[in-house]
This record gives C-alpha cells, sequence and structure tokens, in this order.
C-alpha cells in the first residue's frame, strides 16, 4: 500500500505575498494546511548588537530600519526609553509634532498594509490606490526630514528642526509638462501644515473609496470573515497588540492607557473588533485610518497658533544654535562634545513603549552609564503576531495564508532586527 | 492579370484548395495575433486608467509599439527547462494550449459570409476545442515538477471541469432556442432588431456563459491556478521566453474567442443594433455603419474585453473552494432552471421562439 504523506509546501523567501522575507514551511493535504512553521532571521541585521557600539544618537536611524513602513514610531520607541533615562523635559510643540507624526506614519503603515493586503487577496486597484495617498505623506516626510522613508526626525529631547514654511516642488520633465506640474504643486504652495490640511480634508473621502471597493465586497468577505480567528483569551495569552489585539475585541491602546506625546490632549476613539477575524481587523484598522486623520487635524490646528521651541535647551543633550556657537564659548563646547563623544546616560534601564502602528513597541534600555547603551532590547510585536501564525492558519487553506499574512501586517525589518 | 489567372489555372487543384485554405487561415490567425497583442496594450492602459496611473508610454508615441517591444524580449530570452522535469512534454504544454486557443476559431462567422469553415455542427466543435484547453494547462503543471505549478495544475482541473458544465448548459439554452448548432444560423435566428438578440430571452444564461467564459479563461477574479499571490504563476511558473509567450498568447486568444462567443451567441454576432430602422441605414455612406457587418462583431468583443480588465481592476480573487460552490451551487442550479422554463417556452410555442 502506498504511503500517504502530507504536502511540505515552501512557501517562501522568494514569494510574492512572503511581505519580504518570510519563509513558511507549510505540511498540506490537499490545500489545507496542517502545520505552518514560519522561519525567520533572514532580514537579520544585529540592530541591538549594533546599538550597543554607538553613542545614543547614532542609532535613531537603525531605528528607522527597523519597521521600515512606520519609521517615525520605531524612533519615537527609541527617543522615549533614552529621555525616561535621562529624565530630560520635551518642548510641547515637539510633542505635537511628534504626535502628528506618529499618526502620520500610522496612516503610510496602514496603507502599505492595506495595499499588500488587498493585492495578496487579489484586489490590485487597491494597492495603486493606497500609493496614490502614501506619495503625498512620503512628501511630508521629504518637507521635514530630507528623506521620504528613513527619516531620523526625532530626537532625545524632540525633533531635529522645527516644520519647514515650503513643500518640495514637482519640476517639468519630459514625461510631464507644465500644466500638469502645476496641477501636481497647486496644493504645495504654502507650509507644510497647509499640504497637510489639503491632505486630512481630502483623506476621509479616499477612505470612503477604498471602503467602496473591499467593505462589502462579497468576494472580499468571503475571503476575509471567518479566516484566522483569534479569541480575546487567545490573543492576550500570544502577546497580540494593536489592530491584532483590538481586532479580537479588546480595547487596549497604550495612546489612552499610557499616554506619552500630546495624546492625553487630542480627542480620538479606538476601534474594536467582536469576531477576532480578518474582517474585523479590516475594519478595526480602516476606522483607524480616520482616527488618525482627526487627530491630525487637531495636531495641525493647535501647531498653527503655538509657536515655540522643538528642542529641550539642555545642550548636554541637544546641539546648541549653530548662531550660538558663533560667539558662545560653551556652546561651542557642547556642540563639540556632541558631536564627537555623544552625551552618557545615568545608569539604569528604561522601558518605553509606545502604540506603534503595529501594535506595542518598545525599547527596553539598560545603560552602565557610558555613552552607548550596555544593551538594547527591542520588542516588535510583529514578532508576536508571527508567532500565532501557526494556530491562526492550521485547517484553513492556503489562499487564507496569505489573507492571513497579510491580515497580521507583517514586516520583516522589525521581526528579525 | 490574364498571365497571373493562368498560370494560378496551371497549378493541380488540390494544391489551389490548400493554398487557399492556407492563405485563408494565415488571414484569421494575423489578426487575432495582432489583436492579442493590443489586448495586452489595452489591458495595461485600460487598469493604468483605472488605477490613476499612465501605463506604458516609452515605446512608441503613447507607447503603442509596447506590444512588439514585449514579443522581442519574449523571444530574445532563454528557454529554461528545469533539470528534473519532463523535457518533452514540458514543451508539448505550451502548444496544446495554444492550438485549440486558435483552430476554435475557423467557425466563428464574422460577418455573414466570412467564415473559415461553415460546419453545421460549430458549436460542439467549440465545446470539444475549449475542453482540450485545459489538457495543456494541466499537462504544464505536472510537466514542470514544481509544487507551485502542480497545485495549479490541480486547481485549473477541477475549475475548467466544473464551469464546462455552466457552459454546456448555457450553450444548451441557445442552441433550443435557434434550433441549430451552426454559428451563423445562431446570428440569423437573432436577426429582426435589437429585441430579438438571445440575450433578453435568455439573460440569465448570457450571464452564466460569460462568467463562466471568465472563469475557463482563468481570469480575476477566477485567476486561482496563476494565483499570483498564492502560487506564485501557477502552472506557468516554470516557463520563460517563448514558452511562456505560448501562453500568454493562449490565455488571450481565449478571452478574445470567448468575447466572440458570447457576441455570437447572446448580442447576436455582427448584427447591427440598428436593424429594422432602415432610415438609419439608408443613410448613404453613414448607412454602412449602421448596417450588420464585422465592425459589429468587433464592437461586441471590444465590449467584452473591457469588462474582462474592469473586472480585473475591481475584484478581489476568490478561493478555489469558492469557486467550485459558485459554480456547481449557483451557476449550473440558475441553467438548469432557465433551461426547463426554456423548455416550457418552447413547447407551448411562445414567442421568440416560434
Amino acid at each position: 500500500m502506498p504511503e500517504i504523506r502530507n504536502f511540505t509546501l515552501n512557501f517562501g523567501p522568494a514569494h510574492p505575498a512572503a511581505h519580504g522575507v518570510l519563509r513558511l514551511v507549510l505540511e498540506m493535504d490537499g490545500e489545507m494546511i496542517v502545520r505552518a512553521d514560519p522561519h525567520i532571521g533572514l532580514l537579520h541585521r544585529g540592530t541591538e548588537k549594533l546599538v550597543e557600539s554607538k553613542p545614543y544618537n547614532q542609532s535613531i536611524g537603525y531605528m528607522d530600519r527597523l519597521d521600515y513602513v512606520s519609521m517615525m514610531c520605531n524612533e519615537h520607541g527609541y527617543v522615549l526609553a533614552i529621555e525616561k533615562l535621562l529624565g530630560i523635559e520635551v518642548p510641547i510643540r515637539a510633542q505635537y509634532i511628534r504626535t502628528m507624526f506618529d499618526e502620520i506614519t500610522r496612516i503610510l503603515n496602514h496603507l502599505l498594509w492595506i495595499a499588500g493586503h488587498s493585492l495578496d487577496v487579489g484586489a490590485m486597484t487597491m494597492f495603486l490606490y493606497a500609493f496614490r495617498e502614501r506619495e503625498d505623506l512620503m512628501d511630508a516626510y521629504e518637507a521635514v526630514s530630507g528623506a521620504r522613508l528613513h527619516a531620523t526626525y526625532y530626537r532625545p529631547g524632540g525633533v531635529n528642526r522645527d516644520l519647514p514654511d515650503s513643500m518640495p516642488q514637482y519640476e517639468k520633465t519630459r514625461w510631464r509638462d507644465e500644466a500638469e506640474v502645476k496641477r501636481q504643486n497647486a496644493n504645495r504652495q504654502g507650509s507644510l501644515l497647509d499640504f497637510l490640511e489639503d491632505f486630512t480634508n481630502r483623506f476621509p473621502s479616499k477612505v470612503d473609496e477604498y471602503e467602496t471597493l473591499l467593505t462589502d465586497n462579497r468576494i472580499w468577505k468571503q475571503r476575509l470573515v471567518g479566516v484566522g480567528v483569534v479569541s480575546p483569551e487567545r490573543a492576550l495569552q500570544m502577546g497580540f497588540t494593536g489592530p491584532m489585539l483590538r481586532g479580537s475585541g479588546i480595547e487596549w491602546d497604550l495612546r489612552k492607557k499610557q499616554p506619552y506625546a500630546a495624546y492625553s490632549q487630542v480627542d480620538f476613539d479606538i476601534p474594536v473588533g467582536t469576531n477576532g477575524d480578518s474582517y474585523d481587523r479590516y475594519l478595526v484598522r480602516i476606522e483607524e485610518f480616520r482616527q488618525s486623520n482627526r487627530i491630525i487635524k487637531q495636531c495641525i490646528d493647535w501647531l498653527r497658533h503655538h509657536p515655540g521651541p522643538v528642542r529641550s535647551g539642555n545642550h548636554k543633550v541637544t546641539p546648541p544654535k549653530r548662531a550660538d556657537m558663533k560667539h558662545d564659548m560653551e556652546a561651542l563646547i557642547h556642540h563639540f562634545k556632541l558631536m564627537t563623544e555623544g552625551y552618557c546616560l545615568p545608569a539604569g534601564e528604561a522601558y518605553a513603549a509606545i502604540e506603534h502602528p503595529k501594535g506595542e513597541f518598545a525599547c527596553y534600555l539598560i545603560s552602565d552609564g557610558a555613552n552607548k547603551p550596555y544593551r538594547l532590547k527591542i520588542r516588535a510585536p510583529g514578532f508576536a503576531h508571527l508567532s500565532g501564525m501557526n494556530e491562526m492558519a492550521r485547517g484553513h487553506m492556503l489562499s487564507d495564508v496569505v489573507a492571513i499574512i497579510g491580515s497580521q501586517d507583517i514586516v520583516f525589518g522589525e521581526v528579525d532586527r | 492579370m490574364e498571365f497571373i489567372s493562368s498560370l494560378w489555372y496551371a497549378v493541380p487543384e488540390t494544391l489551389r484548395i490548400v493554398i487557399v485554405i492556407l492563405l485563408q487561415i494565415v488571414a484569421v490567425v494575423i489578426p487575432l495575433i495582432l489583436t492579442v497583442a493590443y489586448t495586452t496594450y489595452a489591458e495595461r492602459k485600460v487598469i493604468g486608467f483605472m488605477q490613476g496611473r499612465m501605463g506604458p508610454n516609452r515605446v512608441g508615441p503613447r507607447g503603442l509599439l509596447q506590444p512588439f517591444a514585449d514579443t522581442v524580449k519574449l523571444l530574445l530570452k532563454e528557454v529554461i527547462i528545469p533539470t528534473k522535469s519532463d523535457r518533452y512534454l514540458f514543451l508539448l504544454a505550451p502548444i496544446l494550449a495554444l492550438a485549440p486557443a486558435f483552430s476554435a476559431w475557423v467557425v466563428i462567422p464574422f460577418s455573414e459570409n466570412m467564415v473559415l469553415a461553415d460546419i453545421n455542427a460549430g458549436l460542439l466543435f467549440i465545446l470539444a476545442l475549449s475542453s482540450l484547453g485545459v489538457y495543456g494547462i494541466i499537462i504544464a503543471g505536472w510537466a514542470s515538477n514544481s509544487k507551485y505549478s502542480m497545485l495549479s495544475a490541480m486547481r485549473i482541473g477541477a475549475q475548467m471541469v466544473s464551469y464546462e458544465i455552466a457552459m454546456g448548459f448555457a450553450l444548451g439554452g441557445v442552441l433550443i432556442a435557434s434550433n441549430s448548432l451552426n454559428l451563423n444560423d445562431i446570428v440569423r435566428a437573432q436577426s429582426g432588431s435589437i429585441f430579438s438578440w438571445f440575450a433578453w430571452p435568455l439573460f440569465g444564461l448570457f450571464i452564466v456563459y460569460f462568467i463562466s467564459g471568465v472563469a475557463e479563461t482563468n481570469r480575476a477574479p477566477f485567476d486561482v491556478a496563476e494565483g499570483e499571490s498564492e502560487i506564485v504563476a501557477g502552472f506557468h511558473v516554470e516557463y520563460s521566453g517563448i514558452a511562456f509567450a505560448l501562453f500568454f498568447l493562449a490565455e488571450y486568444a481565449n478571452m478574445i474567442m470567448i468575447s466572440a462567443l458570447t457576441s455570437i451567441m447572446f448580442l447576436g454576432g455582427w448584427l447591427s443594433p440598428f436593424q429594422g430602422l432602415d432610415f438609419l441605414i439608408n443613410i448613404p455612406v453613414i448607412g454602412l455603419f449602421f448596417g450588420n457587418g464585422i465592425h459589429w462583431l468587433a464592437l461586441k468583443i471590444a465590449f467584452f474585453l473591457l469588462l474582462y480588465l474592469w473586472f480585473r481592476a475591481t475584484f478581489p480573487r476568490y478561493r478555489y473552494d469558492q469557486i467550485m460552490r459558485l459554480g456547481w451551487k449557483v451557476l449550473i442550479p440558475v441553467t438548469f432552471v432557465w433551461i426547463f422554463f426554456e423548455i416550457i417556452a418552447v413547447a407551448l410555442g411562445w414567442q421568440p421562439w416560434l
């Protein structure tokens, strides 16, 4: 008698739906998943170790590259841990700028999530719609930091610089004539805040557009409802956070529970799912689009009327103004010390967590009093989510695995670190 | 002139027939291949427009030469044959997929007298050939010796067999209504006015047929056999260069085929929608446009192709078991019910089947 064996399929690492470098070893009975075994580490860059050999400020850029679709949120987690240990005050304007950019980042992340998720499920138009909006937010990143992705904008003690008064403009090319360029630059004439305000006015209708394409689409619902169900108890046990946890019906959001930056000053709601399936997680994230938009609007409003410093005046940590260095000896010394040695943190440890678009992102920092961390442990939300893969995928079909990966919103930069 | 005609009649008669048939085949296949080429271009442009981007615009004016650039690229690429594949079947498969897709065109009536083989059993011929198409794909999936291809071959085997049934029943309805298997007769049975097209009395079958047609050609939202994000590219994951191009050609030829068949069976093929409105048709010059002719078939085909592209831009992909459910539990029962009532109508001699 022939021996009947399960079919083992190596899903990834070079698979279109692997979201980077996920390698899943799938044991399948026909199309049915018996066991899904995620293999990680293909994008391991040793961030935690690299950080140990550099002054604190020089590692901010590494944080961008963890979850490379929600850059500034990662920075926020790291910067917060340093500030906690240093015990310095961050100016209120910087707090608001951080809040605003955290929410911009959340929209950026969720846009990429919906793009990838719907492309995995087969709705390719969503992909380009999402990228259309991403482009504008990327420009906001560029305006404020000069880089579209890896901003390195947050600093311990504030942010690198104040919001700019002008936006980068499109230029005429062989493929874009004068009229087209003019149209594209129409909403870029004012400051960054004007540009963002225009975006926040426009964005809710775009979310409606996504929803008309997906939310009530029969095929979309058939593909997501009841797929990858996680009960609230299991979600807690497996350490799920963010939309993965809220999708299961647990109202847990660090922005409300342990407010940081300016979150206690702004008004927003936390969407919560009921069934814990992929469709609920989809709805939760769609609602987060709207809530983030709401927060950004409030921040823009506040920032318009409250000019002020965006960096702490403590020049042991933040560099002094260039103009001051020309006449002030102390400023020059501070600058020299900061740019060569950096600053030393008091010995001790700090855990700072933020509500990252994917869940609870946290940095656990141990300092021995030197100018670089003794140890940095990064808590990446995606790691816990990925470990739930086997449980979520078991008993589903191959196509559902793809939908589940999409609904987990995995990014390997942070899982592998 | 005399010289040419005397030369022509000097050729033995059998050879003359062969030459004429070959020329006719060329006259069908070359436009078909060109249509396929520009369908790919149209697909990229139309979907590009729907997605708010430009589509190809670099090769030639407005990217019009893009299909040729693609063809040249595919022709020049190396055909890689996987080491552990069955190399003969591997190379046979694309041919097996392409041949039925092309040969079904012989029975398509392009206009009143433009049909390569005006055979009586045209409808059966079409059904037979469209069933054959699945072999190419199953063999490709199996011969590649890849797990992704294998899964795809299994999926497509089940899918095509299931949808063939719904399709066959839908065509059965057309057969009952037109009382003929000859495609030209089916078109003629719909003449009169736009309201004598079978799309109206057979509306359910019309919808079922087109949906099954989309499933039959593995296009979105039924493209589980290719399923980019699930099984990478399915049965042609191991194919490259011209071997891949043949599958591509077959897929698009099938798409055009299904569009042509839907127009012929349900929308009166080459019949003009302005039939019966003689004052329009009698206008000099412009009247030619309003009269019957190949251009109406072309327009109808273009319309269904647009629907194909529109579906692709709009819908997410079905899951494999959901496709099966749709086929067996929705489409087939609809055709049953519709044909049942159609038979009653025919038996009682109701319009429009008198």
